[in-house]
């Protein structure tokens, strides 16, 4: 097991703004290993989306380098499933297809990486089904997005990004849309479906008891622009956890207060800087 | 511009039904079922029969409105034909005449003498080998022109010079070209029905989401796959709007460049009774031009519904 999955270096985004030149993020360095939960929080506009956007490879950076199983990440690529914050399933076709979509595109025609053979249509299929099954949406796999609710939508959009059996599942606050009671039960598949799968995660989220309770590594940003890295909080909190007996540990609230802390006494002046 | 946003009834209507959830069972709602088949049909039964008792305010509704309207238009056609001392035809006049044409609209008596039937179906002739030209060139012109900025850039002042132009003004350019009055007028519809596709086109392709892009890239698809199951989709309401606004306009023009070219056709029929002076015929005419858009419009409108889907939200 390698300590660093995912290096991040010296990396720095600068946009070409109308007015000359926007510093998104300076000097971001951290590091993410095989199987561990990162959690990236700050408030809005401090780039936390922009440096999960360079993971993804969907962006380059200006300065610096980011490294995933000590390959440089030159653009985007299956290893990596990203689940977004809007779900983006196609709404033309069904969950079904939108899953098989990206099966097809991993598995169908054999892996160059990895050396294995492709896959006939049968067994592309059974890994769509085993991908819906596995968050529970078997029987809306003839549906379209259209049809369904906003809360299945996003885990079809989690089925998607994990049926590719990516390295690394990265996130953007992907239950930010949704309401609390359905974010909770999200947040529970998601602990149960990584605990499975023993996936390595980053994800993008603002809030608090989401990240405490997911992660096992809180990184914290300073507010943009040239936003950094504050604070990283290593959360240590045995698994399998259960939201409801967290609710009265000490360490849970240690480490809720730590954030809480960060965000709102340090980093407050959020509307200044925006 | 477009209505993209519609989610149809129809749309969800083919979509199978899924099996129930093996979940569904839980929680006592099957025993209920179970234990309470006697005497569940009978109120059910009877609730349902007083649901169905027809909506006739409803119906009431949206039936005398439009009535009115078609009353109101025969109304004031009346009044002008009474002020004009019958120079217009009245409404009853125009009927009767109507019943006459349409009785025999498929008869040929020469070739300025022939049935309503086929000078609307040669106009049709026209509008569909013109449309179908601007379609096959237009649509992706479109999509070159979105999808590439040099090209938009290239093209932008050339469409705005070319499009304000009225069609009737390239009449004698087909004229001289084709060398033959009927090439010219398809060539009209041409070059009126071609604008709105390529604009349409290219605003669709321009407006993909990006997130559907973005996916692509994650996914990293084939150039091929990101053309059928994204490009293609996403643009089609929009290109669907571009058909719609030309055919609508292909056919405005093609009464208007049949007057001129003469021929067999809808528009050459208006000013042959023009020069008949028989104004029923060209009332007649009017309504029978009226129907045909509303029926293609209609069409293409359905069309378009079809295949238009509930887009992301970003």
């Amino acid at each position: 097991m390698s300590a660093k999955y995912i290096e991040i270096q010296h990396v720095e985004q600068t946009f070409k703004a109308p007015k000359g030149q926007f510093p998104a993020l300076r000097d971001i360095n951290f590091t993410v290993a095989k199987g561990e939960f990162v959690a990236l929080i700050g408030h809005s506009g401090c780039g936390k989306s922009t440096l999960l956007n360079l993971i993804a490879g969907l962006t380059l950076p200006t300065a610096g380098t980011l490294l995933c199983a000590n390959r440089e990440i030159a653009g985007p690529g299956p290893d990596r499933g990203m689940v977004f914050q809007n779900h983006s399933l196609l709404p033309w076709l069904t969950c079904f297809e939108n899953v098989y979509l990206a099966v097809e595109r991993v598995f169908g025609s054999g892996s160059k990486s990895m050396g294995a053979p492709a896959e006939n249509k049968a067994q592309l299929r059974a890994r769509t089904d085993a991908a819906l099954e596995l968050v529970g949406l078997s029987h809306a796999a003839q549906k379209r997005p259209g049809e369904i609710s906003g809360g299945m939508k996003q885990r079809v959009g989690i089925a998607r990004a994990l049926a590719m059996e990516p390295k690394v599942l990265l996130m953007d606050e992907p239950f930010g849309a949704l309401d609390a009671l359905t974010r909770a039960r999200l947040q529970d598949e998601l602990l149960a479906i990584v605990q499975k799968t023993h996936s390595t995660v980053v994800m993008v989220t603002h809030d608090v008891d989401e990240a405490v309770l997911l992660s096992d590594k809180i990184v914290m940003m300073t507010n943009g622009p040239a936003a950094t890295i504050g604070e990283v909080l290593q959360v240590d909190l045995p698994r399998p956890r259960s939201r409801v007996e967290l609710a009265e540990s000490t360490r849970y609230l240690h480490y809720r207060k730590a954030v809480i802390d960060f965000l709102y006494t340090r980093q407050a002046h959020v509307e200044k800087a925006a | 511009m477009v209505s993209a946003v519609f989610h149809l009834a129809a749309q969800a209507a083919p979509i199978r039904v899924s099996p129930p959830l093996p979940l569904a069972g839980e929680g006592g709602g099957e025993g209920d079922a179970a234990c309470a088949p006697h005497p569940n049909p009978l109120p059910k039964g009877a609730r349902e029969h007083s649901s169905t008792s027809y909506d006739w305010r409803g119906l009431a509704l949206r039936v005398i409105p439009p009535v009115l309207g078609l009353g109101l238009l025969v109304g004031l056609w009346a009044l002008v034909s009474i002020s004009t001392g019958n120079s217009i035809p009245s409404p009853t006049e125009t009927f009767k005449q109507a019943l006459v044409v349409f009785s025999d609209p498929f008869y040929r008596k020469g070739p300025n003498d022939q049935g309503v039937g086929w000078n609307v179906l040669m106009s049709l002739e026209r509008v569909a080998l013109g449309f179908g030209l601007a379609a096959v060139v237009g649509i992706p012109a479109g999509f070159l022109i979105g999808r590439f900025t040099f090209l938009n850039r290239m093209f932008n002042p050339l469409i705005s010079l070319l499009r304000p132009v009225s069609p009737l003004a390239w009449l004698p350019i087909g004229l001289m070209v084709f060398k033959g009055a009927n090439p010219a007028a398809i060539w009209t519809i041409f070059i009126c029905s071609i604008w709105p596709m390529i604009i349409n086109t290219a605003v669709g392709v321009q407006r993909v989401p990006s997130d559907y892009l973005n996916v692509a890239r994650v996914l990293n698809l084939s150039e091929w796959k990101i053309v059928t199951k994204i490009l293609f989709p996403a643009v089609l309401p929009y290109m669907l709007t571009g058909v719609r606004l030309a055919v609508g306009t292909a056919w405005l023009v093609i009464v208007a460049a049949e007057m001129l070219t003469g021929g067999v056709g809808i528009g050459f029929w208006v000013w042959d009774e023009w020069n008949n002076l028989n104004v029923k015929n060209i009332i007649i005419a009017i309504f029978v031009i009226g129907i045909v858009g509303l029926v293609l419009e209609y069409a293409l409108i359905k069309l378009a519904t079809a295949f238009t889907y509930e887009e992301v939200k970003s």
